[in-house]
């Protein structure tokens, strides 16, 4: 693919990233532009990003409720993270596509995807219920760090194809550690692919802090190493990570290559359903994180712009208990698969052993052997 | 006293690190968290951060630098989180910590133990309900071994922690929270030597791990109806005790092996050859094997379909007996 010309050799300190992270929108609410990460946003757009936002925030909620009454068996809550979800994947566009972790309900509500689908993984009902190519979301990628190579390779054929998208590798602070990564990020660079990767630093890999994890000034600082530039955006400012995510794609759109932004973020809850925060981190840090809040902040200023009023609120609170009902219903003791099905998909050119085994299976559930009492 | 097997190998880390200040215990989360299934419970606490610590996320770091850390002279004990995260890992596990004595002609002995909460059955998500120890098996170096007790999980990995090989050390994590009557410390046979679980007439049944248990429950429920069968527990894989199996099914003149993974060039085969080599004319009927089937391990909901359940291995048996 390297057509063998001398690339240019980057500038170091112009890939550094700023240790203090772009903000746009502060805790107060108040609005500061940049020039460098201009925002083209209209008022129709502020309202979406903040309707995805809610959407987010009540599914999650909704999620971790259907957890607790037993209907999924765990659930990795995006609570604090929903602007850098929806931020950095409303930056993308229609024919961009997204590789994503398993906490990544907010950016699959942008990209159109029923959450429904990814909530039956959770639940158990199948591993996987959507097709990526219709959303252009990827499935979600249990083993950390590995779906970001497939981001890239993505992108490759793209360029090799001449195809004109952009693809976003998500991943978490703990994944920056796995060899996988920084392939990618090798990978990335080497072939000057249209790749963005968007880390969600959220402070911890399941009890393991940041600060554990690497000795890097920050996480962006590692694209450095690889030759392209690092971002770092608030990642509880959706105007931020909208606009530096933009920044990026837009780079990347016109042939310049990849590079890495670092979201600085908080897990709010614990890493998942089955995990207790409780024994590894403090009341007092997590009290910390509260009015940083990525809605709060958000909808005062769409209130001071007269674009978020009590009719509004109260519409999109409809909408939102609406979907969490459909929610409800949609997975609350949603039947299992049928077993037989076990067997298909799992070869183009099924074995022929596989007849006997279904055959053994369906013997079983014929005999009695699952019915409940039998269990 | 009654002892979890969770318990049990939590004390035997303690143990081991009581006896030997060169065993060192690390992975990801096993720190202040004492681990996901908090089999590293209060270690960082007693210990200090020096000898039980969290690694970077990273699990081929975390066996290539116990790789590093062994050749020095520690015995690090390293944690894979899961199963179906031990395979970043697999190349220094296959590469360097199987060959290395191999390949220094004797010189380099790498006393690590990977410990690996594996098998299915909690109604996890994804990668977190393999059983792999067919492609550890498969390589030479190894000792691959899997308690099915909560004495032998505490016996067993003190062994490990006081071996000279490299050591997989399968935890069967839906048998975490089962618990005996125990008296700890508590020696286990060495490895190499399997356990007659049921003694029987009719049958051998031979399992490890997490199937002990299902093997037993089985023969239990055919006692009732005047079926007697033997279930040997194999405890070690690698190395394997071909003798006791095969003393056993010259008794029987029936064997019906049993796992969770899939049948498919798994456990079982290696099992069925020998057997059949070595018995082949005290055998009433081939070697039968009961286990998952040839699929990637299903989704939580459907799991019972796929787990060898007292039903399939019963089925066995009767096949096994109309020959
Ligand atoms: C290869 C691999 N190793 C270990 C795990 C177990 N595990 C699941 S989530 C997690 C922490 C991930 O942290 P991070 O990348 O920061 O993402 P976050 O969960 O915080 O969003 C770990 C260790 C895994 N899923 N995959």
């Amino acid at each position: 693919m390297s057509d063998r010309t001398e690339p240019a050799v980057p500038d170091a300190t112009s890939l550094l990233p700023p240790m203090r992270p772009v903000q746009l929108l502060d805790e107060g609410g108040e609005l500061h532009e940049s020039d460098d990460f201009p925002l083209d946003l209209k008022d129709d757009d502020l309202a979406a990003m903040h309707r995805f936002m809610v959407l987010a925030r009540r599914v999650d909620r909704q999620s971790i409720a259907l957890q607790r009454q037993g209907q999924l068996g765990v659930y990795a809550s995006l609570l604090g993270q929903e602007a850098a979800q929806v931020g950095s994947a409303y930056a993308l566009g229609p024919s961009d596509w997204v590789f994503p972790t398993y906490r990544e309900l907010g950016s699959a509500l942008v990209r159109g995807l029923d959450p429904e689908h990814l909530l039956h993984s959770f639940r158990g009902t199948w591993l996987g219920d959507h097709d990526p190519h219709e959303h252009r979301f990827g499935l979600l990628s249990i083993p950390i760090a590995t779906q970001a190579l497939h981001a890239v390779g993505f992108a490759m054929a793209a360029k090799l194809d001449g195809a004109d998208f952009v693809t976003a590798s998500y991943f978490g602070d703990g994944a920056t550690s796995e060899g996988d990564v920084h392939e990618a990020l090798n990978f990335a660079a080497v072939f000057d692919v249209p790749c963005v990767f968007f880390v969600q630093n959220n402070q911890y890999a399941i009890s393991v802090p940041v600060s554990e994890q690497t000795r890097a000034p920050t996480l962006a600082h590692k694209a450095v190493g690889y030759g392209m530039p690092g971002y770092r955006c608030d990642g509880n400012d959706v105007l931020a990570t909208y606009a530096v995510m933009r920044h990026a794609v837009d780079r990347a759109r016109r042939g310049e290559g990849p590079s890495m932004i670092e979201a600085v973020t908080y897990r709010r809850e614990s890493h998942t359903t089955a995990d207790d925060a409780t024994r590894y981190r403090s009341e007092e840090e997590l009290a910390e994180w509260v009015p940083r809040d990525p809605l709060t902040r958000f909808e005062t200023l769409l209130e001071g712009r007269g674009l978020l009023d009590q009719d509004r609120k109260a519409e999109l609170e409809a909408e939102v208990d609406a979907l969490a009902l459909r929610l409800r219903e949609e997975i609350y003791d949603a039947p299992h698969g049928d077993p037989l099905e076990l067997f298909e998909h799992v070869y183009v050119s099924p074995p022929a052993s596989y007849e006997r085994q279904r055959e053994l299976l369906r013997g079983e559930i014929d005999a009695g052997t699952y019915t409940d009492d039998a269990r | 006293m009654s002892v979890t097997m969770a318990q049990a190998l939590n004390t035997a880390l303690h143990d081991a690190m009581t006896a030997d200040d060169r065993v060192i215990c690390y992975g990801e989360d096993v720190g202040m968290l004492g681990g996901v299934f908090r089999i590293t419970d209060r270690l960082q606490e007693r210990f200090g951060p020096q000898r039980c610590f969290d690694s970077p996320l990273a699990e081929s770091g975390i066996v290539g630098t116990a790789i590093g850390m062994a050749m020095y002279g520690f015995r690090p004990v390293v944690e894979m989180q899961f199963d179906g995260f031990t395979y970043p890992a697999f190349d220094q596990i296959v590469s360097h910590l199987a060959k290395m004595r191999n390949r220094s002609r004797g010189t380099v002995t790498l006393p690590v133990v990977v410990r690996i909460p594996y098998g299915g059955g909690i109604g996890a998500v994804e990668h977190h309900s393999e059983s792999p120890e067919s492609y550890f098996a498969h390589t030479a170096g190894l000792h691959v071994v899997t308690p099915a007790t909560p004495g032998d999980a505490y016996g067993m990995l003190r062994r490990a922690l006081t071996g000279a090989d490299p050591v997989i050390f399968f935890e069967p994590k839906r048998r975490y929270w089962a618990s005996e009557e125990l008296d700890l410390p508590h020696e286990s046979a060495p490895f190499g030597q399997a356990e007659v679980r049921r003694q029987g007439s009719l049958a051998t049944l031979i399992s490890y791990g997490p199937t002990v248990a299902t093997c037993l429950d089985a023969a239990h429920a055919a006692a009732e109806d005047g079926w007697d069968l033997e279930v040997v527990d194999l405890r070690s894989l690698v190395p394997l005790d071909t003798e006791r199996v095969v003393e056993s099914v010259r008794r029987t003149g029936r064997a019906i092996v049993v796992h969770e993974a899939q049948v498919f060039s798994g456990f079982g085969a290696e099992l069925a050859a020998q057997i059949t080599e070595e018995a082949f004319y005290h055998l009433e009927a081939p070697v039968l094997r009961v286990g998952g089937f040839d699929i990637p391990y299903p989704p939580a909901q459907l799991e019972h379909y796929h787990l060898p359940g007292t039903d399939r291995i019963l089925d066995a048996v009767e096949r096994s007996l109309a020959y």
